[in-house]
């Protein structure tokens, strides 16, 4: 202290008279005073913060915390809901797919049965005609070979008329053609 | 010219109280520390303006020290921790204004402050720990031979904790305060003086500006590290034993 007040003393020389002593941080009267109102203000002060400032900034932070953690949760919730309405949306297409396939699997078999029935119905149709024409050709046939016959019987009386001078017998014309050919 | 040390004086304003500037300004450091947090959060928006991100960074920066030191138990302590941030930062900030009284510079107030944490230390580490809390002064993995000594010197760091917390804040400011106005008074002295010595007067000049941003600086810093050490010291209380 008594360094302290030399000191004091020195600096104190060219600016003047002053009544206190003592380097003011050490003049030991001032103590308590100043511990009684640092004890009053801080009292008040750790009240004030410990029930007002604290609660109200520990609060805002926490709101926020929960704000955003809410906000988080439903926009994951609002993104399950939209895969549930794509997983629906891919489920209602596949479906409209597979019925679109069977209706289409159906017209083209009720069409190639139809198809199938006249078709049939047309190769019957022909092959009654190709039959009747058959039985044509076989009797036309069968009316040409008699023909054959007389045109034989005609040929061969002539011939004979030719080579002899006179008419065979018809008898012995038919006899002959009846003859197996050798 | 002032004495550089004037500064210093506590000047009754309410005698009958012992109301002093020095009383004055601890009022004031409350006034703005409450005051300008009500007024910061007044609207608790959800995406804060600038008052409020100075007052919730506030918030999560002492938070955040005193949870690093001494856990998650340690935050019980946290409206101690944040008064007292708050009003030694408050308190060197009212200082640095240019005519304010500088609370932090009185040995007494920093010493009553340094009490209150280590008193905060010893009685919740009793009341918690009991006689285990003296296990703070006996590290374990000692030889025996050694315990006297160790305890001894544990005891002294111990005890030279509260000196030496409020003894770096005074100094701190009680210097760069001095250093300031001596630095202000080689201005005004050079001016003076006029003629010659008056066109030096500029230099001492810009060490005062100079020195004001470093004391800021300094304002800032001690009241952080008068808080790391309070949050250390209190872990002390929550776990002794090394």
């Amino acid at each position: 202290m008594a360094q302290a007040q030399t000191t004091h003393a020195a600096t104190e020389a060219p600016g003047g008279a002053h009544e206190d002593v003592g380097f003011p941080p050490f003049q030991t009267e001032n103590f308590p005073g100043q511990v009684l109102w640092l004890t009053i203000t801080f009292v008040v002060l750790y009240v004030l913060v410990s029930k007002l400032v604290l609660p109200r900034l520990s609060g805002i932070i926490e709101h926020r915390r929960q704000t955003i953690a809410g906000d988080l949760d439903e926009a994951a919730a609002m993104k399950s809901r939209a895969e549930e309405a794509g997983v629906a949306y891919e489920k209602a297409l596949s479906e409209a797919k597979a019925r679109a396939q069977a209706l289409a699997q159906e017209a083209r078999s009720k069409v190639s049965a139809e198809t199938e029935a006249k078709r049939k119905a047309l190769e019957a149709d022909l092959g009654k005609r190709l039959a009747e024409s058959d039985a044509v050709i076989a009797q036309k046939k069968a009316e040409a070979m008699t023909n054959v016959r007389g045109i034989a019987v005609d040929t061969a009386t002539a011939i004979v008329e030719r080579l002899t001078g006179k008419a065979p017998a018809p008898q012995a014309i038919e006899a002959a053609l009846d003859q197996p050919k050798a | 010219m002032a004495s550089p040390i004037e500064q210093f004086q506590i000047k009754p304003i309410i005698p009958v109280i012992n109301f002093t500037n020095s009383s004055l300004f601890m009022v004031g450091a409350v006034a703005v520390i409450v005051g300008g947090l009500m007024l910061a959060t007044r609207k608790r928006a959800i995406v804060p303006g600038r008052a409020q991100s100075v007052a919730e960074t506030l918030h999560d920066f002492v938070a955040g020290t005193l949870r690093d030191a001494a856990g998650e138990e340690g935050m019980k302590f946290f409206p101690l921790v944040f008064s007292l941030f708050m009003f030694v930062f408050t308190a060197n900030m009212l200082g640095m204004i240019p005519g304010f009284f500088t609370v932090t510079s009185q040995v007494i107030v920093t010493f009553s402050l340094a009490i209150l944490v280590m008193g905060t230390v010893v009685i919740y580490g009793l009341l918690k720990h009991g006689t285990h809390f003296f296990g703070l002064f006996v590290p374990s993995g000692v030889p025996v031979w050694l315990l006297p000594f160790i305890v001894v010197i544990e005891l002294i760091s111990f005890i030279s904790r509260p000196v030496s917390l409020s003894l770096r804040l005074f100094a701190n400011m009680l210097a760069g305060h001095i250093a300031l106005k001596v630095f202000g008074g080689f201005v005004a002295a050079l001016l003076g003086a006029g003629g010659a010595l008056a066109i030096l007067a500029p230099l001492p000049l810009f060490m005062a500006v100079a020195l004001m941003a470093l004391e800021f600086l300094v304002a800032a810093l001690q009241a952080y590290v008068f808080t790391v050490l309070t949050c250390i010291y209190l872990n002390d209380a929550l776990h002794p034993g090394h």
